[in-house]
């Protein structure tokens, strides 16, 4: 192999390695946005979603995905996944499946099945997952073939994982106490401080996310990965900031989820174009992030009434798609400020519907048979007492 | 004997223990506690306002022979005092015995 292709599969499996890593963002913001008698249980999920993830990805998630592709719609399958000049490929693949699988978690923390979540859990990385990312990422996909722009996954990962995660916490119905005479009540999260280290994890991991789908690093390849860091630090920036004062408008205080949860919009919205956009798109971008979040978790909470502890539909759903939206409108090739008129956006827009109605339809009918036969939610004793003690006979914190 | 008990202010106590220090009041227990009381703070959670009127306090235990007792009143009574609702309580009761466990001694000894 020339150095080229040295640097640029080290680039890939260093920064996969980053993305893993965002598996315990995930964890730390779950249980630091929840109560503390089910931490265990959230330790549980996230541990389980990426080893199941991982095993069921190589199984087959993987050839469904990026397979030769049958109709442009889902990939040729073939099993157990071994093509040695392609491991870094499936190593980067499938922690980013990890990641889409354990965004439902946090939808549906402190009163879900841990039996349930696992079985959706390998469904969600073997067949929702791949067959949607196809259309995007394969190379043949239908979406691929339109012109959609999705760089690294704001509908392919974040989006699926949202929708899929909005269907789960409405079909599990909200936490006990979390509604009062159709008032929304709060539950406090145990500690604020884990939430926040994850927030940060996930921050440092978004580099691997978003640079590391460029794919290389030799070469030209260097000064677009340099560009994706910058879109990407500066629409967390921006996305927080923004969340930090309409909070601080909204409730007299800036409040420090709120914020947390921007910083997370930003990194979402940017994840699509962060190829595609300047710095100042970047940032604009990220600012119309950190608005949107802050509304979109008061309309879920307060209006849908569907209870999501840690804001997962609307970081990842809604600010997924649109993040997807604003690449037609930013990009600094074909966008509409840009010159570029409306077909960008466009298609951006079929790209997120359709992706976003595969995500919901799906997701509703393997929850919904899973529903009317093992259940999707504990005891009501059970769910009182914790989870911790009654799933796994044990506390956390001793 | 006397058993002073004393919910104060967690933000009092640092004032409270050096006044209690300066009258030679230099043994008691203390812990945190949780209280329903006149106050209520109001909160913000993810957008959700919501006030609760369980108030954060510090309890203390003070056992006194009889001649302190005046001073160890007075002097938490003025280092504790802020003026604004939820300043605290004092309870003073009769305290029957006392040992000192290492060594045997009784009573007032058993304070010193």
């Amino acid at each position: 192999m020339d150095t080229n292709g040295v640097l640029d599969l080290m680039w890939i499996v260093i920064c996969g390695i980053l993305v893993f890593f965002m598996q315990a963002g995930f964890t730390l913001v779950e249980t630091g946005f929840t109560r503390s008698k089910n931490t265990g249980n959230i330790i549980m999920k996230n541990l389980m979603d990426l080893c199941i993830g991982s095993l069921g990805f190589w199984a087959i998630g993987y050839t469904i995905m990026y397979g030769e592709s049958i109709g442009s719609f889902i990939g040729n399958p073939t099993l157990f996944f071994d093509d040695a000049e392609n491991m870094h490929n499936l190593f980067f693949q499938t922690v980013f499946a990890a990641t889409a699988a354990t965004i439902v978690s946090g939808a549906i923390a402190e009163r879900t099945k841990f039996t349930t979540y696992l079985i959706f859990s390998l469904i969600m990385t073997v067949l929702i997952y791949p067959i949607s990312g196809h259309w995007v990422w394969q190379g043949d996909g239908w979406l691929t073939n339109l012109g959609f722009i999705d760089f690294a996954g704001s509908t392919v990962v974040h989006s699926v994982g949202g929708w899929a995660a909005l269907m789960a916490a409405f079909l599990v119905g909200p936490r006990l106490g979390k509604y009062t005479k159709g008032r929304s009540n709060a539950i406090p999260g145990h500690n604020l401080l884990i939430g926040a280290l994850g927030v940060f994890i996930l921050w440092l991991g978004w580099f691997g996310f978003n640079a590391g789908s460029q794919l290389a690093i030799s070469g030209d390849n260097a000064n677009a990965v340099a560009g994706i860091v910058i879109t990407t630090n500066l629409a967390a920036a921006a996305a927080a900031i923004a969340a930090m004062f309409v909070s601080w408008g909204l409730y007299g205080k800036p409040d420090i989820s709120m914020t947390l949860n921007g910083a997370l919009a930003g990194l979402v919205a940017i994840t699509a174009g962060c190829a595609a956009v300047s710095p100042m798109g970047a940032t604009i971008i990220g600012l119309i992030a950190g608005v949107v979040i802050v509304f979109s978790i008061e309309f879920i909470d307060k209006k849908l009434k569907i209870d999501d502890p840690v804001g997962a539909v609307s970081v990842h759903g809604v600010c997924g798609a649109l993040g997807t939206l604003l690449v037609g409108v930013f990009a600094t090739d074909g966008g509409l400020l840009y010159g570029g008129g409306f077909h960008q956006l466009g298609v951006q827009a079929i790209g997120v519907l359709a992706i976003g109605a595969w995500a919901i339809v799906t997701s509703f009918i393997v929850l919904y048979i899973l529903k009317k036969t093992i259940g999707l939610r504990v005891s009501k004793e059970e769910e009182v007492d914790g989870l911790d003690i009654h799933e796994h006979k044990t506390n956390v914190y001793n | 004997m006397k058993k002073i008990e004393t919910i104060i202010r967690k933000s009092k106590f640092d004032e409270v223990k050096e006044a209690l220090h300066q009258i030679e009041v230099n043994f008691f227990s203390y812990w945190d506690v949780t209280g329903v009381g006149n106050e209520k703070e109001g909160h913000v959670y993810r957008g959700v306002s919501y006030s609760t009127s369980d108030i954060q306090r510090r309890f203390l235990s003070i056992v006194v022979s009889d001649p302190f007792l005046e001073r160890t009143v007075a002097a938490i009574l003025k280092s504790a005092f802020t003026g604004i609702v939820g300043d605290g309580k004092i309870f003073v009761s009769d305290v029957e015995e006392a040992y000192r466990i290492r060594t045997k001694e009784r009573g007032f000894e058993s304070l010193k």
